[in-house]
């Protein structure tokens, strides 16, 4: 895996947050999906969201960026309103929230990452296929370009998805359960490449539900049952009576002692 | 040939191509995007519009008429846009809901006008009349230099052909926008991009494309060529670009093809009569969707492979 920079070089400033997040509500019906949560994410740390299932972990993260409209809250990224800083965030959704029988090219997708910069009528260059082509080889899908999406594996889905997010060339990355579905091979790829960009200053915050790798994966930890339960490092955070209340007595046994042991 | 051709056959068919078109653009991104029965939504609704634009101005004229309909396309658009996002449904269901119900109020405002003793043609709105789309002043191949003769041509020619113009530039300009918000709205909004206005503008151009075909050459085309053109399209490729452009090939063709067949096709067979060419285009465009269908490259979908599998 290659540590070459793809992208913009310009590493987000040590201090303030990429995301910080305030008296955020959604609801969907009548019930709220993700109420009343303030958090802020620290810069140059890899952060784990994690809760039960509906527990608005992935609405908490779509209407911290504008997809979905929340009911109150207060979104800033960077300390600027997050509408200013698009140019710094890179999104990577749920696999399963696009058509893959879309008529597209692997290069097509990721080619999607370079839309800020080509903006509607940008000319198309050799660099930017070249910069398209070399996010692919981060992931390890560079023999993939010319393939039709909808022939792709999950994982292999999810690796593009990554590619395109890399092509953005962010300081902040969000992703929406990157590991859901995935064979064991992505996985290792998809930490590789966070790492990787962790390494170089970015931030990482991606929604998690396998508990067993959260401490292994991330630095720090989000837990979130439609409140904020907890936030901070690692050790702190991932500890059995948190959980026992994130997941209200839903744990195996197992799960709480593995987050003793951890 | 020539003096016949240009006066009777040419109009028909360069509207007929133009409806497709201009049709068929916008028909790529509401079928990738689970919308393409918007076309027969825009293409009921206009009922009530057109006789609403009789009732107010009292006079069966092309202009108030338009401007109903394409009035009452915009409304039912903004109505299954308010339907979907507040009832949070499916498009599909949002727009059974509000076709039938302005279709059905459309039927019984026109009772009321029939009432008052002046007859509005249903049949007209849903056939259309290509045929009788002639052009007296083409007295041959050099009548198209001749601005005296041009001046004589059809009033759906210009109209239909500008909204064609039109559809295809703005395809084009926002093209890249187009295709993100239409594969990953989420992903899109996350760039920037203004996705419900999108989704509206898209929807709108569609409407006005829709009565202006419809204006021209009658509903059971509209309705085709929104659906049939791209959906054969997207049997034989698998880019996006290319899809567009085989969806504007398969339009043209069923224009084309229809309408020859329609004038001669009988005549061929034996039979003294004619058929009505917006029932043969529409039925081109679809004998081009089952072609598409059995034969098609890319009729084989996704068929993901074994996960572990990867690399």
């Amino acid at each position: 895996m290659g540590l070459e920079l793809v992208g913009s070089e310009t590493i987000a400033d040590a201090s303030e947050s990429p995301l910080s997040i305030s008296g955020l509500t959604v609801s969907y019906g009548e019930k709220p999906a993700v109420f009343s949560v303030d958090v802020s994410f620290q810069p140059g740390q890899m952060t784990a969201i994690v809760g039960p299932n509906g527990a608005g972990k992935s609405t908490l993260l779509k209407a911290a960026l504008g997809i979905i409209r929340p009911l109150s809250g207060r979104v800033t990224s960077y300390g600027r309103p997050l509408d200013e800083m698009r140019a710094r965030i890179a999104y990577v959704p749920q696999r399963a929230s696009v058509d893959w029988d879309f008529p597209a090219r692997v290069l097509d997708v990721v080619m999607m990452g370079l839309y800020r910069e080509l903006g509607l009528l940008g000319r198309m260059r050799g660099q930017h296929r070249a910069r398209a082509m070399a996010c692919l080889a981060r992931v390890g899908m560079e023999g993939f370009a010319n393939r039709q999406i909808g022939q792709l594996s999950g994982g292999q889905q999810q690796r593009v998805f990554l590619a395109r997010a890399l092509a953005q060339g962010a300081d902040l990355y969000l992703l929406d359960e990157p590991f859901a579905g995935v064979d064991a091979a992505t996985e290792k790829a998809i930490i590789n490449v966070l790492k990787d960009l962790n390494a170089q200053g970015r931030t990482v915050i991606a929604v998690h539900h396998d508990l067993a790798t959260v401490p292994e994966y991330f630095d720090r930890l989000f837990l979130i049952n439609t409140t904020a339960i907890a936030e901070g490092p690692m050790a702190e955070v991932f500890t059995p009576a948190n959980l026992q209340v994130a997941y209200g007595g839903r744990l195996a046994l197992a799960q709480l002692g593995s987050a003793a042991a951890g | 040939m020539g003096q016949d051709f240009v006066m009777l056959s040419l109009p028909p068919l360069v509207i007929g191509i133009c409806a497709a078109v201009a049709c068929a653009l916008p028909g790529n991104f509401l079928l990738l995007r689970r919308q393409a029965l918007i076309g027969d939504a825009i293409s009921h609704v206009v009922l009530p519009g057109i006789v609403v634009g009789f009732l107010v101005t009292g006079v069966v004229a092309t202009w108030p008429m338009m401007l109903g309909a394409a009035a009452a396309a915009l409304l039912a658009v903004v109505l299954i846009e308010t339907i979907r996002r507040l009832g949070r449904i499916e498009p599909g269901a949002a727009m059974g809901v509000v076709f039938t119900a302005m279709f059905a109020g459309g039927v019984l405002l026109l009772e009321q006008s029939a009432a008052s003793g002046v007859h509005l043609d249903v049949q007209h709105a849903l056939y259309g009349n290509l045929e009788s789309l002639i052009w007296l002043d083409g007295w041959g191949w050099g009548a198209l230099m001749d601005a005296e003769a041009l001046r004589g041509l059809p009033p759906e020619l210009p109209r239909i052909g500008g909204v064609m113009l039109g559809v295809i530039a703005l395809t084009a300009v926002m093209w890249r926008a187009l295709v993100i918000s239409t594969f990953d709205e989420g992903f899109a909004r996350t760039l920037g991009l203004p996705t419900g206005a999108i989704g509206l503008g898209l929807v709108a151009v569609a409407a006005v494309a829709a009565v202006a075909a419809f204006d021209a050459v009658g509903s059971i085309i509209v309705i085709a060529m929104f659906i049939c053109p791209p959906a054969a399209a997207r049997l034989m490729t698998n880019r996006m670009g290319w899809q567009v452009a085989w969806s504007v090939v398969f339009a043209c063709l069923s224009a084309v093809l229809g309408y020859v067949l329609a004038g001669y096709g009988p005549l061929w067979l034996g039979y003294q009569n004619a058929l009505s060419a917006a029932g043969m285009i529409a039925t081109v465009s679809g004998a081009i969707l089952g072609l598409a269908a059995l034969f098609g490259p890319c009729r084989h979908r996704g068929g993901a492979p074994v996960e572990n599998g990867a690399i």
